[in-house]
């Protein structure tokens, strides 16, 4: 059981919970998620923890709500509510270290995620620039807390409502063609704009990560669902991720198999399809 | 009597149950018990007795059963094994117990693993089973015991039995290991399991759900940090096996796990009145021929597949299925695909799954197992029409604890090195079970759990 302390609505159908689990606040590493049951109908959930604070206890999650279970959760339980299961920490911690300039790439709610890595990256000394989109002004998410542990923030949207009008792969693009010194990209979105973002540094030669979103079920390696090919290599997301190197994740395999219940519900952690960077 | 054979086992008719998920045997009444008790020789020095992993007194618990005491009986039973209503019903008694029977011979063997079955299930339905034990006087340590698998079910009710402070760790959200998200429910009630592990908690043990050893906890802060004297680890033979085929990734491939654990555990088979959905196509290959194969056969029957083909590159002698297994399969109008070797998955343009290619064999020498081993026969190639693929092919460990604990001593394969006690390579860790041995049997797990539980009490007492 792990009790709601906070709820708050922070973009259309993204909701942002702190969350009381000791357990997983007490280990959890930036990068690492958890699984969520919700009740005893529920699916088992992975979310990223996009925050956590060993003194209280607690962890934050940020939902959107897009599949059954995630709409349940968001709409059915409030401050004071026990989700069912909480667990983790589950997958690899990010790779830290001091690597010079990181440009850290948030899509959507792919910004939660990116947050803790990117405040570890800060703490360690590196230069860390942000560039966080979205579809508009409106989806944008947790832009104050990415400016205190960033050294420069770049927002885009697609509408031009917020930021500038184009997509995160714009302004990256330019730094890497300005000759700017990037050592390391990491980026955490929708399965497209990760693709897209991977396309865009691969002829830089620059290294760049991934964090994936697969489908999951146990999330310890037992099910294989989140399989991935990775390299040539069929990769565990759980228990070999979530993050790998993105020139060597087979995207368009992700992509199909992110489809594998479009019927039957919708996916987490993705736009849901709605946004405009899968035209790209 | 009978003419040397035993009574057979009730079932529900195979073209019912395989359109539901009920319970496939319906267990001997208790004329039929009592009857089949009484052909029971109870031979002076039982040959049944020493082929059962935890040495369950046999001829006595039988002999009970012949005299209608079958609250005896069941104690009889307790005394050696945790779960007896589990292994009446999972336990592959052809090669045990039953395979030594001195009936066997001329005839068919006591039905042991029947009697086992319908004196666990006639407890639990009047109420006496799981009564408080007398308790052990305590002991003042703490065991930590990592999976709630069969293996650590048995480990963790042996020490809770001995009066040590007995904690077991579970990573999924309900205990029991492979007995929840493996075995299906028409061959393994989850409620029966359910039942039985209620018996471990009364017997003190303490059950924490949620949580990942290796990532909540490691070994090493389980002994340093939470107060463990001993830790046992049980995690079983989680991480599925792939064929490394063209196609492994398309939509509509599943490892037999994960379509057993969304269907068994999830609860998938109740879509959508429980969330998680399940994939099943109209046309199925099940690519393998061991038990889990044979449950992932029979669940996607169950799940409407028209077609469910069992695929498996050498005959029918050589499946490593229970033979009854393969029976039950075969009713259910499971078809069989022998002597073919998948060689790759098709897909269409959408990424989905449209055909499975194979190649037809031919079964050559013999090889280092003693088995012919099956050659591909030169320009055989097909394609089966099928629009899903089960992967059950096997599993191996999972890494999660090797990788967190750096000074635990693992062979070639990723298994845990244990001597036959138990102990690794770091005192006062123990393992058993599927994690050292390799994909085994529910029975064989719980005879490693039980010997590790006596090694683990007298390493304690020697502290």
């Amino acid at each position: 059981m792990a009790k709601i302390i906070t709820k708050e609505l922070i973009a259309p159908a993204v909701y942002e919970m702190v969350v009381d689990a000791p357990l997983v606040a007490h280990k959890c590493q930036p990068g690492q998620f958890v699984i969520v049951r919700t009740d005893e109908f529920s699916e088992r959930v992975p979310l990223t923890i996009a925050d956590f604070n060993r003194g209280t206890g607690c962890i934050t999650l940020i939902i959107q709500a897009v599949g059954n279970t995630t709409r349940h959760l968001c709409e059915s339980f409030n401050v004071g509510d026990d989700i069912l299961d909480v667990v983790g920490p589950l997958g690899r911690p990010s790779e830290m270290g001091k690597f010079g300039t990181v440009v850290v790439v948030g899509g959507g709610i792919g910004v939660a995620p990116v947050y803790p890595i990117a405040r570890a990256y800060h703490e360690l000394g590196n230069k860390v620039i942000s560039i966080i989109g979205a579809r508009d002004k409106d989806l944008i998410i947790w832009q104050e807390k990415m400016a205190v542990i960033s050294d420069e923030v770049i927002i885009t949207t697609d509408n031009g409502s917020a930021g500038r009008k184009g997509f995160v792969t714009d302004p990256l693009r330019e730094m890497l063609e300005a000759g700017e010194k990037i050592d390391l990209v990491l980026a955490i979105g929708p399965v497209i704009m990760m693709k897209n973002v991977a396309a865009v540094t691969k002829p830089f030669g620059v290294k760049t990560t991934a964090s994936l979103n697969t489908i999951m079920v146990d999330g310890t390696g037992m099910c294989g669902g989140c399989r991935v090919m990775v390299g040539g290599e069929n990769k565990f997301a759980c228990v070999d991720g979530p993050e790998f190197d993105a020139h060597q994740v087979d995207f368009a395999n992700l992509v199909m198999r992110q489809q594998m219940y479009k019927n039957q519900e919708s996916l987490e952690y993705s736009c849901g399809g709605h946004c405009k960077c899968v035209e790209e | 009597m009978r003419g040397g054979m035993r009574n057979p086992m009730p079932e529900q008719p195979a073209n019912v149950r395989n359109k539901n998920f009920e319970e496939v045997a319906l267990g001997y009444t208790k004329e039929m018990a009592v009857d089949e008790a009484q052909r029971c020789l109870n031979c002076p020095k039982p040959r049944c007795v020493g082929s059962c992993p935890v040495n369950i007194e046999i001829p006595k618990f039988i002999h009970e059963v012949a005299q209608e005491n079958f609250a005896e009986a069941y104690k009889i039973l307790k005394r050696k094994s945790a779960l007896p209503a589990v292994c009446g019903r999972v336990c592959p008694q052809e090669n045990q117990c039953e395979g030594k029977c001195i009936l066997g011979i001329k005839g068919e063997p006591v039905a042991i693993g029947r009697l086992e079955r319908f004196v666990a299930d006639y407890a639990r339905e009047h109420g006496y089973d799981n009564e408080a034990e007398a308790p052990a006087e305590r002991k003042d340590k703490k065991v930590a015991i990592v999976g709630s698998g069969p293996s650590g079910l048995t480990c963790a009710g042996d020490l809770a039995k001995m009066g040590y402070d007995v904690t077991m760790y579970e990573a999924l959200h309900a205990a029991g290991g492979v007995l929840m998200y493996g075995i299906p429910q028409f061959r393994l009630p989850k409620e029966i399991v359910q039942h039985e592990i209620s018996g471990l908690k009364k017997l003190g043990v303490n059950i924490v759900v949620n949580a990942v050893i290796g990532r909540t906890f490691t070994i090493k802060e389980l002994m340093e940090e939470e107060g463990f004297s001993a830790v046992y680890v049980g995690t079983g033979a989680g991480l599925p096996h792939f064929m490394h085929i063209d196609g492994e990734n398309l939509n509509g491939v599943y490892s037999a796990n994960e379509f057993l654990t969304r269907v068994n555990l999830m609860k998938a088979y109740q879509f959508p009145n429980v969330a998680t959905p399940v994939y099943v196509g109209k046309s199925a290959a099940i690519v393998g021929a061991g038990n889990v194969a044979m449950d992932a056969a029979r669940t996607a029957k169950r799940l409407g597949a028209e077609h469910v083909y069992i695929v498996y590159r050498r005959s029918e002698e050589e499946m490593p299925a229970r033979k009854e297994e393969i029976g039950h399969a075969k009713e259910e109008g499971i078809e069989l695909r022998l002597l073919n070797n998948p060689t790759a998955i098709i897909g269409n343009e959408k990424g989905w799954v449209s055909g499975l290619q194979c190649v037809k064999m031919e079964l050559g020498e013999a090889d280092a197992s003693g088995r012919r081993s099956p050659v591909a026969i030169a320009g055989s190639e097909y394609v089966l029409d099928v629009d899903m693929v089960v992967m059950a092919i096997g599993q191996g460990p999972n890494p999660l604890i090797k990788d967190t604990t750096p000074d635990l001593e693992v062979n070639k394969r990723g298994n845990i090195v244990a001597d036959e006690f138990g102990a690794t390579s770091i005192p006062g860790v123990f393992a058993g079970g599927d994690i050292v041995t390799g994909a085994a049997t529910v029975i064989s797990a719980m005879g490693a759990g039980k010997k590790a539980a006596a090694a683990i009490d007298e390493y304690l007492q020697g502290k």
